[in-house]
């Protein structure tokens, strides 16, 4: 590869810990430690893991209006989301597509937190500034804040030794506070199924926050490889794989993300990109939905490959797949032209020209453990 | 038990007592493919030298194991189906994949032994 990748402010550390790094989304990322992924996943499943996601893009949006500028752009509750709770969100365009996912935070003062994917940030903030830009201020922070995320059972145990308070918070809660005399937002949520924290903290600062973390016996440090085992197996959607530009909501399986509020009966029905397709699909089914699938044999299914019915028609597409360490057994998730998602269907994936039997599942694959107090 | 001999593909070839020859991947094969959570073996038959004999998929990705030399295959190691993580725990042992015996046993000699097969790690290593 010519062009310089992009570093995070870990890039050292990662190295130092031995990281076998990968390019990812135009950053030089640790796939994984010496540990391996399987260890990893288990560890976080376990005890606790860090995880550097300091690639995705983090957006102030701040103003009197910032709310009601950003529900023109997704189809959530915006407006009410209350202060110190976080929201899951996704653009879309005009035909309901989905341009990128994001979680919404509300910080109080008029200011909303976005994190977006790193692959699409660059994307998400021009759309922000060319739609809303001139209703709310817009301040990218894709180098001044790092973001951590603390996952694992052990996760709450090993941030309260440093700050308390964060045993306290619920599920999606968000507040600003000081961990180890170091100014952070933090919200009680992951890309894992499991408890645990995302740490926003100062570019600056992140390295020594994340060496501290990592002195606490329950913690190991957690690569990409291991963060997409671990979310798939929660039935978390990866965006360009699970969802893309040619997919709504209601084809993606994310209708529980579109808010009471914002859904053809709510109060504030529809005024976000796309809703007209959105709601008519939702009226009408969608020709294709994304579903769990479980391989009956060992072989792993991948992204990619073929969904064909007993007559070998082919009716879907595998949009992630693999190994989950806790299931103990290959898992995935794909898209299914309607007639063949309802749960337990018996479909089946052409892997090296050969038919592997799955059946559709529900997700998450895996428990998910997340702590509502 | 003879020297190993290897492939540029990164398979090990050992030569036994009784005219079969052991195949396996080796350390830095494993190393680079992570954990490995299913291996398909080969069928008992017979396959020319370059075609795909088992696949061993990683967490991360499915990769071919190739034939090295024309031959029959007469074993495979039934542990591997239950245990696949033998492949990166063991490699050089109880990681192995498959037995067969080559149409021209004296191909075999032919391989890269060790040094040259570390010679190449280390070219590979430094491109």
């Amino acid at each position: 590869m010519s062009t310089e990748l992009l570093k995070t402010p870990l890039n050292d550390l990662h190295r130092e810990l031995g990281a076998k790094m990968v390019e990812f989304a135009g950053y030089d990322m640790p796939v994984q430690y010496p540990a391996g992924v399987m260890k990893e996943h288990l560890h976080t499943r376990e005890q606790a893991g860090l995880f550097d996601v300091s690639h995705m893009g983090q957006i102030l949006l701040s103003g009197p209006h910032a709310a009601q500028a950003l529900e023109t752009l997704v189809p959530v509750d915006i407006i009410d989301l209350p202060v110190g709770m976080q929201r899951y969100a996704m653009f879309t365009n005009e035909t309901g597509g989905i341009l990128d996912d994001l979680m919404v935070a509300n910080l109080g003062n008029d200011q909303l937190m976005l994190v977006v994917n790193a692959a699409c940030k660059n994307e998400d903030l021009a759309h922000l500034r060319q739609q809303i830009g001139d209703q709310c201020e817009i301040t990218p922070l894709f180098e001044e804040r790092a973001l951590l995320a603390l996952q694992g059972p052990q996760a709450v145990t090993t941030l309260a030794r440093l700050a308390p308070e964060v045993a306290k918070m619920t599920f999606m809660q968000y507040t600003t506070l000081q961990i180890d005399g170091i100014d952070c937002y933090v919200s009680r949520s992951g890309y894992t199924g499991e408890d645990g924290y995302e740490i926003s903290v100062p570019a600056e600062q992140a390295e020594s926050l994340a060496r501290r973390l990592l002195t606490e016996p329950e913690v190991a440090p957690i690569g990409l490889g291991a963060r997409d085992s671990l979310r798939l197996e929660a039935g978390l959607c990866l965006y360009g794989h699970d969802m893309n530009i040619q997919t709504t909501p209601v084809q993606a399986s994310l209708l529980w993300a579109i808010s009471k509020a914002r859904r053809a009966d709510g109060a504030r029905a529809g005024g976000f990109p796309g809703a007209e397709q959105v709601f008519a699909q939702h009226q009408s089914g969608a020709a294709r939905k994304r579903v769990g699938l479980l391989p009956q044999e060992r072989t792993p299914v991948r992204e990619g490959a073929e969904i064909v019915d007993a007559n070998d028609q082919v009716i879907g597409t595998v949009c992630s797949g693999g190994f989950g360490p806790t299931l103990g057994a290959p898992l995935a998730m794909g898209y299914l032209d309607a007639a063949f998602t309802a749960l337990e269907t018996q479909v089946w994936a052409i892997v090296r020209a050969k038919k592997v039997p799955m059946r559709v599942s529900k997700m998450p694959f895996v428990a998910p453990r997340y702590f509502r107090g | 038990m003879s020297e190993l001999r290897f492939t540029e593909d990164h398979e090990w070839l050992r030569a036994e007592a009784d005219g079969s020859v052991t195949v396996g991947i080796t350390a830095f094969a494993q190393d680079a493919l992570g954990d490995v959570v299913f291996v398909q073996l080969p069928e008992l038959a017979s396959y020319d030298k370059g075609a795909e004999a088992a696949t061993v998929e990683s967490v991360k990705a499915a990769s071919g194991v190739y034939m090295p030399l024309n031959g029959e295959i007469v074993e495979i190691n039934p542990a591997l189906d239950a245990n696949p993580e033998l492949v990166n725990e063991d490699p050089l042992g109880q990681g192995w994949f498959f037995r067969f015996i080559p149409s021209d046993a004296a191909a075999v000699g032919r391989l890269l032994d060790q040094h040259a097969y570390d010679r190449l790690i280390k070219a590979n290593a430094e491109a």
